[in-house]
């Protein structure tokens, strides 16, 4: 299969690849997918006390592209609001990796991830 | 993407020519080019005679009589031909059953298909987890209609030998016409046929140094086995196979069989070497899984699942080596490997599954090469995954509720 070279860049150069303390009352977590979907991506963001994400982790088991969805968002949510992150859409990481049609599930994933992570953020802290 | 080409570590996908099996077929192109059917000239003599010095090589190298080999295109044309053929012949008086193994290669299964489309009935043997296909489960298979069996000498993916010599017995005390794919195992394994209780036996040249679009399909003369031809025409080949015979195609696989037979004892056991330095080099990265049997198995292949990673992105890692995976994973759906399925493989493994098949060509340094490069593909691959993480955390996967999309 042809990769594009920002996928193969994202797959060969990783950004932030690695944990945040799960149990850190700012950490929000996502952990989506399935091993035998042949997609699992964890992705996890920290928050300051303004409510800004001013860290983001990912670990992926997956294809190269999905590897490459999840790196490309944990660039994109440093630095957003939750509002913001909120926004983002799977068809804009489709269309900065070039994504080819088989390839859409990984960044629907990507999405649903950072949803996933903000819920988990969310329910921690209306606790 | 570099210019320089991959290791090539795909021997069971198919082999290069040997260089001595090119030259022997070259002349045959352009000097020697006459139709073997071509009884009025030398040109047609000429090329009969080479013709039927090949086919002394191949049945030589099967321990064989020459009149019992019937040319063919490929082992696929070898299966159809034996299979539909020898089901067509006997079906009135026997019945319409036949038994294979769930594991066989898709021009044996999907033959088979297609002849339960024609209204005949097929069991599919379930082998053991080591690939193995058990001797009481196949007797218990066997119905009072069951007209064939077909079972491969060696599994293409997994490498394991089956014991034809125990099946063949069974088939011969139950009546049954014995059908054995054997497209992997020339060169890698004694054949016998003197010996071995087989009717029918399917071989394919690319698989042993020759070349492409050129196989044989042995039938047996004593006790005589009929078959039904596939390909009606000019009733060559006895009237079993149809079609000019491609002379040069032929000199190749009767040259590479010829070499086979003379080296393949030495050959098989530099092979075994290497394939058990590889092996033990990939048994230090952890949670590896070999599969199928190791000790029933071909010198040649070695097939490992590498727990934790996904199969397309070990793939991607490794372009710098020519393998075969276990996941069809580069289509739009995930497919995994219905040979380790079939072993009981978890989804995961299969996909994450790589077959090395080392050859004639491969050296020590393609070896430690390959060695080197999973360790640290692996170890890359694995700090990225999620699953090895919590692997690592000591959670137990099995139990993980997960997501499902």
């Amino acid at each position: 299969m042809a990769y594009s070279d920002k996928v193969l860049d994202h797959y060969e150069n990783p950004r932030n690849v690695g944990s945040l303390d799960k149990n850190d009352p700012n950490v929000g977590t996502g952990m989506v997918g399935a091993p035998a979907c042949g997609d699992v991506m964890k992705l996890q963001i920290r928050v300051n006390d303004a409510g800004m994400i001013e860290d983001a982790k990912f670990k992926t088991y997956g294809c190269g592209s999905a590897i490459a969805s999840s790196s490309l968002v944990t660039e994109w949510l440093k630095g957003k609001t939750l509002d913001q992150a909120q926004e983002i859409k799977n068809s804009a990481i489709a269309e900065e990796l070039a994504l080819p049609p088989v390839k859409i599930h990984c960044s629907v994933l990507a999405e649903d991830a950072i949803k996933s992570a903000i819920a988990d953020l969310k329910s921690k802290q209306a606790k | 993407m570099s210019d320089r080409k991959p290791i090539y570590l795909d021997y069971s996908a198919t082999t290069p020519v040997d260089p001595r099996v090119a030259q022997k077929m070259i002349p045959f192109l352009t000097e020697d080019f006459g139709n073997p059917a071509s009884r009025s000239h030398p040109f047609g003599w000429t090329a009969e005679q080479a013709v039927e010095t090949a086919r002394e090589e191949v049945a030589k190298l099967v321990n064989a009589d020459p009149r019992e080999i019937v040319w063919t295109s490929g082992a696929t044309e070898s299966n159809n031909l034996a299979i539909k053929g020898a089901a067509h012949f006997y079906a009135g008086g026997k019945g319409k059953h036949i038994i294979t193994v769930s594991t066989e290669h898709k021009a044996v299964l999907d033959t088979v298909r297609e002849l339960e489309r024609e209204g005949y009935e097929a069991t599919y043997l379930q082998p053991e987890p080591d690939g193995l296909v058990d001797i009481e489960k196949f007797k218990a298979a066997i119905r009072p209609d069951t007209v064939l069996a077909s079972v491969m000498l060696v599994n293409n993916e997994i490498g394991v030998v089956q014991d034809i010599t125990a099946l063949g017995n069974v088939c011969r005390a139950n009546n049954i016409i014995f059908h054995v794919d054997a497209a992997q195992a020339t060169g890698k394994v004694v054949i016998d046929l003197e010996k071995l209780p087989v009717d029918l036996m399917s071989f394919s040249a690319h698989k042993t140094y020759g070349p492409k679009g050129i196989g044989a399909l042995y039938v047996r003369r004593k006790p005589r086995i009929r078959i039904e031809a596939q390909m009606h025409g000019g009733g060559h080949e006895r009237g079993m196979r149809s079609g000019t015979l491609a002379t040069h195609q032929i000199v190749g696989m009767g040259e590479a069989f010829r070499i086979a037979r003379e080296e393949m004892a030495a050959e098989n056991e530099r092979i075994r070497m290497l394939r058990d330095r590889l092996l033990n080099g990939l048994l230090h990265i952890e949670e590896t899984y070999v599969n199928g049997d190791l000790d029933h198995r071909v010198p040649h292949n070695l097939n490992i699942s590498f727990n934790f990673v996904e199969g397309e992105s070990l793939i991607m890692a490794i372009k710098d080596i020519a393998v075969s995976s276990g996941s069809a994973c580069t289509s739009a759906s995930l497919e995994p490997s219905y040979v380790l399925r079939a072993l009981g493989r978890s989804d995961e493994l299969a996909h994450s599954s790589i077959r090395f098949s080392i050859g004639r060509f491969t050296t020590e340094a393609d070896v430690d090469y390959t060695i080197d490069l999973l360790k640290n593909k692996i170890g890359k691959l694995r700090e990225l995954s999620p699953l090895w993480e919590m692997f690592q955390d000591g959670i137990d996967l099995s139990k993980v509720e997960w997501a499902e999309h």
